[in-house]
């Protein structure tokens, strides 16, 4: 299978040719993918060289002068290296972009923590206004790409990952999706992390809903899943562990309700290896994410990590 | 007095300090205060093609305020051309008053962006160049007034060594010397642009006919730099 950053310099080009307002800024990563599209549109494919700070400055200058710029690079370069440049050259200065990034938790373990960046949702969570979008399948990416670069001057997030579902779902840009009923317990999948979730349930009698738009985060969708499957929910998240747990909180802050926050850990693991081993170090795998669920669900005290 | 009259009438050089004054209960004003006074005056009165009118236009100058500190000349300056009423200018920093210690670009009329935390407004400058360029409005030219001290951030640098490779041509820089930076060198300013292929120009930023000439000097194919030395913030 391709990945869903395979689908990027495709389904971009294809906006740049479609609509003139459209721009891409980059930093060095990823370029080659955006060759061709340079070739046809030489003023509005952009590449600034090594330097993330000037990459967020010019977005937002473009933006200034009505330009709906799309933003690429790996997530350390993107979110956290130029983080005041995202809060205020966008936020205060009040244009939007598309800020696309990739590589963002562990897709890339023999490259070492230097290229991490699990915590970018949640450094995004202290600034106002911000969508995120964090498909589980390339399909679903290439949908959430066109919604948010349709998205008008909005600030936009969106996360592409090496790890994918086996099978891509419907995505609307906005809602959680029910793909599994049940009674005693919620379990939100985001992104990625479906399969594993959906693996890891099996034969438990828990709600699944599947969430591609994070931020806004779907309280109302959480609510009505709480309203069969009682409020006993796990967040399961495949960047920083609990990033949605104060989300949640307050979704169901009229109902007495307990809530698990499962994701990457902070703790810095200093390994390199593969996707799978780095998974299960942060206990994101089937077998893990089911002692983990399933002992939360059997009851208040139990399980937890 | 009303906005209208008050936009109704013409105002010179010699009534900013008194518009100062509006800010700072105080006609008279340190060289730090008015270190950007007199290049901003003469952008605004002969080099920009800038009106209150025309906020919305799409060709016209951009103007980007990057040292933020110390706004008081700025505003002195837009509400001598109309774009901030002058009753307007003795609420600065309050806390329903739109003219803040920094400015915003939201909530001033005539502010390309708002400013504050140093090094932003010249990337942002270059985006703007890159943004026109791309839309083929030829015409507008882009402005960004900078710190002697404030180039000490490294994010200019990425500006700067970008600008020039790429031929931006329509960009200026207008860098307010008062020696404020602690660790610097004699015409290091200039030799930095320069080196990554800027036109530069080092002028007294006192003196009207000197800032003019050095802002509309022809500078083919490369972006401009114009250092306007005022006097040292220490002395």
């Amino acid at each position: 299978m391709d990945t869903m950053r395979d689908r990027l310099a495709p389904v971009v080009s294809r906006l740049l040719d479609e609509d003139p307002r459209v721009a891409v800024v980059l930093a060095e990563i990823g370029r080659d993918a955006f060759t061709e599209a340079w070739h046809r549109h030489p003023d509005r494919v952009v590449n600034v060289g090594i330097r993330e700070q000037l990459l967020v400055g010019v977005a937002a200058g473009m933006a200034l002068t009505g330009l709906r710029p799309v933003v690429h690079t790996f997530a350390s370069f993107l979110v956290e290296r130029p983080f005041e440049q995202v809060k205020l050259d966008l936020g205060h200065q009040d244009v939007g972009a598309v800020l696309v990034s990739a590589a963002a938790s562990f897709d890339w373990p023999a490259g070492g923590y230097t290229h991490m960046a699990p915590g970018d949702v949640a450094l995004l969570d202290t600034l106002d206004g911000w969508t995120v979008h964090v498909p589980g399948h390339p399909d679903e990416a290439e949908t959430l790409l066109r919604h948010a670069v349709a998205a008008g001057d909005d600030k936009v997030y969106v996360r592409l990952s090496v790890q994918a579902n086996r099978d891509a779902l419907p995505v609307d840009g906005e809602h959680f999706r029910a793909v599994r009923e049940g009674r005693s317990g919620v379990v939100v999948a985001v992104g990625p992390m479906l399969d594993a979730v959906l693996a890891a349930v099996e034969g438990l009698d828990v709600m699944v809903l599947y969430a591609t738009t994070v931020r806004p985060f779907d309280a109302a969708a959480l609510r009505r899943a709480t309203a069969t499957a009682g409020a006993d929910v796990v967040l399961v998240e495949p960047y920083l562990a609990g990033t949605s747990t104060a989300a949640a909180n307050d979704a169901l802050a009229h109902v007495p309700h307990r809530v698990l926050g499962l994701g990457v850990g902070r703790r810095e693991l200093r390994r390199y290896g593969r996707v799978e081993e780095h998974a299960a170090a942060h206990g994101l795998d089937a077998r893990s994410l089911r002692e983990r669920i399933g002992g939360f669900v059997a009851g208040a005290g139990g399980g937890g990590s | 007095m009303t906005i209208t009259e008050e936009r109704g009438r013409t105002y010179g050089y010699g009534d900013l300090s008194r518009l100062m004054g509006l800010m700072t209960g105080d006609e008279k004003h340190g060289p730090a205060a008015t270190s950007t006074l007199d290049a901003l005056w003469v952008l605004y009165d002969r080099v920009l093609r800038v009106a209150p009118e025309r906020a919305d236009d799409p060709g016209r100058d951009r103007f980007l305020l990057s040292k933020g500190h110390g706004p008081m000349a700025y505003y002195a300056v837009l509400a001598a051309k109309g774009f901030v009423p002058v009753d307007w200018l003795p609420g600065f920093g309050a806390y329903d008053s739109p003219l803040g210690h920094h400015p915003d670009r939201v909530l001033v009329p005539g502010a390309e962006i708002g400013s504050g935390s140093l090094g932003h407004g010249l990337p942002i400058a270059v985006g703007t160049a890159l943004g026109l360029r791309a839309q083929g409005l030829d015409a507008p030219r882009v402005w960004v007034v900078v710190g002697d001290a404030e180039l000490d951030e490294g994010s200019n640098h990425e500006a700067i060594a970008f600008a020039g490779p790429a031929g931006l041509d329509r960009l200026h820089t207008v860098v307010i010397d008062n020696a404020s930076a602690s660790h610097a060198r004699p015409g290091g300013i200039a030799a930095r642009f320069e080196a990554a292929g800027w036109s530069a120009v080092t002028v007294d930023g006192r003196d009207h006919e000197a800032l003019y000439a050095a802002f509309t000097a022809p500078h083919p194919g490369r972006p401009h730099l114009v250092v306007a030395r005022v006097e040292p913030k220490s002395a």
